[in-house]
């Protein structure tokens, strides 16, 4: 029982650390990216080939595959930085599904659907599962601590202003003199790499990863993260992820409960509930249950007869 | 002729053929894109519901294909103005990012509802087994014929409706000009459930083309969406004919890379002739802008 919540635990610290990569490019620069779990899939298979194939250490395996995920973002959003915004809609959704099916069918090098087994977790070997199982949630905690902190620093910093600027008008933005484009393709590699880093950690922590772990509803279980947690708010995000690994587990236990429903149907159902709430969270809290709180800056009193703002 | 140019030929004629099923769809989506402005990911589960509902008429009820192939176009049509009606529409003032996010939500959520009622097990219509037509070193199915002939009616009615017809001249004005049409007294609401209607009715029955070439299951619609896309976007999003012109590219390129690439990587192939005209030409073989 300790060892499934403690596994929990991960896995919500896992969800935690992506949330927080998408809060930086959905929350903050206002860029959609429908396929971040190809994003997720990179770092997972280039640490995990990394320490397997070419005998990295785990920490740097992590590293390479959180900076390789950050390269990738950066070029998908440099294709489409000046194209309108559902451009890189359509590129990132592809781009996950193209990592699926070059992951599923690239067999030399990723054992295609098979998936790859083994992966090195730190003193896996040495520990006892109860013990190894705590110190990969110190790990993640650690981490998602300071990815945490670091996205605090970088919301309350000029660089995250700017983005929140181009968030809500690009064109003033690019008016104040600000390179909207380069800003952009930075805080999409900054997401990218946090999902990149959740990647690899996901896959030293379970030892195995497949093409069909990296689907698409992965993608809606961040987002629904985010949007429980409020989007653009970095502590919601944190609690939006421990949130929806409660609902996914507890929907985990209650569905097998339901009379005359097989397991395939089950699974469905699951999903379905799943979509169906990311849609009326969508519909009815576009902000998340807890909005970003904005600093609010005083009205200064304006002299007569200058131009008076009317909201 | 050499045996390279003889498969040359061969993969051309099947990418023609592909291309003109790939159309179906993608005229849909452009459609949509052109009149209500954003992409709409839940054509793919449209897709597969017109592949089932098709599926429902041919094999449980017996039907031939060519009803069945309508009834999918209806029956994905209807579900189209009703998910609108009920999930889409609601989020258009958000803005397209929500709207985008929306829709991925609602293919997922209708997929799921086909899982539940069907299982994931792989499905096929009743089709009698044929031999291939053969011109000299080329070969034809006729069942691919009879699609490739579904399709190209599909799109002469749509084309003969958007050229002819006072709705369907509404229809482009909408899609030129919405705050000109709004002014000439156009309805937009009824423009936008006629366009739902319309182009997910085309997703349907091309989902069911699809599946008519291969099976059926709650993904055929999702497996295809980076295809469809692909012939959108390179011929241009938004532009109903620069979406024939893409579907055609986009089916001779795939069945093309088979010369030196397994079928496997098929739609990854779709991703790259996206990348390369969103480098290129942004704004597609036909389109008219992209920024």
């Amino acid at each position: 029982m300790e060892n499934y919540v403690i596994a929990m635990a991960v896995s919500a610290g896992i969800y935690a650390l992506m949330a927080l990569g998408v809060n930086v490019i959905w929350g903050m620069a206002g860029m959609v990216n429908l396929g971040l779990v190809g994003f997720f899939a990179v770092g997972a298979y280039v640490s995990a080939l990394l320490t397997l194939k070419l005998g990295l250490p785990i920490a740097a395996g992590m590293g390479a595959g959180a900076l390789a995920t950050s390269l990738v973002g950066a070029l998908v959003a440099l294709i489409t930085v000046r194209l309108r915004g559902d451009y890189l809609a359509i590129v990132t959704l592809g781009f996950a599904e193209t990592i699926r099916i070059v992951a599923s069918n690239t067999i030399w090098l990723t054992n295609g659907t098979d998936g790859i087994s083994g992966i090195a977790g730190p003193y896996r070997g040495t520990l006892s599962p109860e013990a190894f199982n705590l110190l990969y949630l110190a790990i993640v905690g650690t981490i998602v601590t300071v990815a945490y902190l670091l996205a605090e620093r970088l919301r309350a910093s000029p660089f995250g202003r700017v983005l929140r600027a181009i968030r809500d008008d690009e064109q003033v933005a690019a008016v104040a003199g600000k390179h909207v484009a380069l800003f952009k393709v930075k805080a999409f590699a900054i997401g990218a790499g946090a999902l990149g880093l959740a990647g690899a950690l996901y896959a030293h922590y379970t030892s195995y990863i497949a093409p069909d772990i990296f689907v698409p509803l992965l993608t809606l279980y961040i987002k629904l993260a985010l949007l429980a947690g409020g989007l653009g708010n970095n502590r919601g995000a944190i609690i939006g992820a421990f949130a929806i690994v409660f609902l996914l587990e507890s929907t985990r236990f209650a569905i097998p409960l339901v009379p005359g429903v097989s397991a395939v149907q089950g699974a469905a159902l699951r999903e379905l509930l799943i979509a169906a709430l990311l849609i009326v969270l969508l519909r009815y809290r576009p902000q998340g249950l807890v909005p970003e709180q904005l600093r609010q800056i005083p009205a200064r009193a304006v002299p007569p007869g200058r131009y008076q703002p009317t909201a | 002729m050499p045996p390279l140019l003889a498969e040359i030929a061969q993969l051309v004629v099947n990418g023609v053929m592909a291309g003109t099923i790939l159309a179906v769809p993608a005229i849909g989506l452009t459609a949509i894109y052109a009149v209500l402005r954003f992409p709409n990911f839940a054509l793919a589960s449209h897709a597969t519901i017109g592949a089932f509902a098709g599926y429902i008429a041919n094999v449980k009820l017996g039907l031939p294909i060519l009803p069945s192939v309508g009834l999918a176009f209806l029956a994905a049509g209807a579900v189209g103005v009703a998910t609108d009606e009920v999930v889409l529409k609601q989020f258009r003032p958000a803005g397209f990012i929500t709207t985008a996010i929306a829709s991925i939500a609602l293919t997922i959520a209708l997929e799921n509802i086909v899982r539940f009622a069907f299982g994931n097990e792989l499905r096929g219509y009743a089709l009698p087994i044929e031999r291939d037509w053969r011109f000299g070193s080329i070969r034809v199915g006729p069942q691919q014929v009879q699609n490739l002939a579904v399709a190209a009616a599909a799109m002469v009615m749509l084309f003969s409706f958007l050229a002819f017809t006072r709705t369907g001249k509404a229809m482009r004005a909408v899609a030129d000009n919405p705050m000109l049409a709004s002014i000439k007294g156009i309805n937009a609401d009824m423009i936008s459930r006629l366009v739902n209607f319309v182009g997910m009715g085309l997703a349907g029955l091309g989902g069911m083309l699809i599946g008519l070439d291969t099976t059926i299951d709650p993904l055929t619609g999702f497996r295809s969406i980076l295809s469809v896309f692909a012939a959108a976007v390179v011929g241009g999003l938004g532009s109903i004919p620069g979406a024939v012109v893409g579907a055609l590219t986009v089916g001779v390129g795939e069945e093309l890379c088979l010369l030196f690439l397994s079928p496997d990587y098929r739609s990854a192939v779709g991703f790259v002739a996206i990348l390369l005209v969103l480098t290129l030409r942004p704004r597609g073989i036909l389109g008219q802008r992209a920024y």
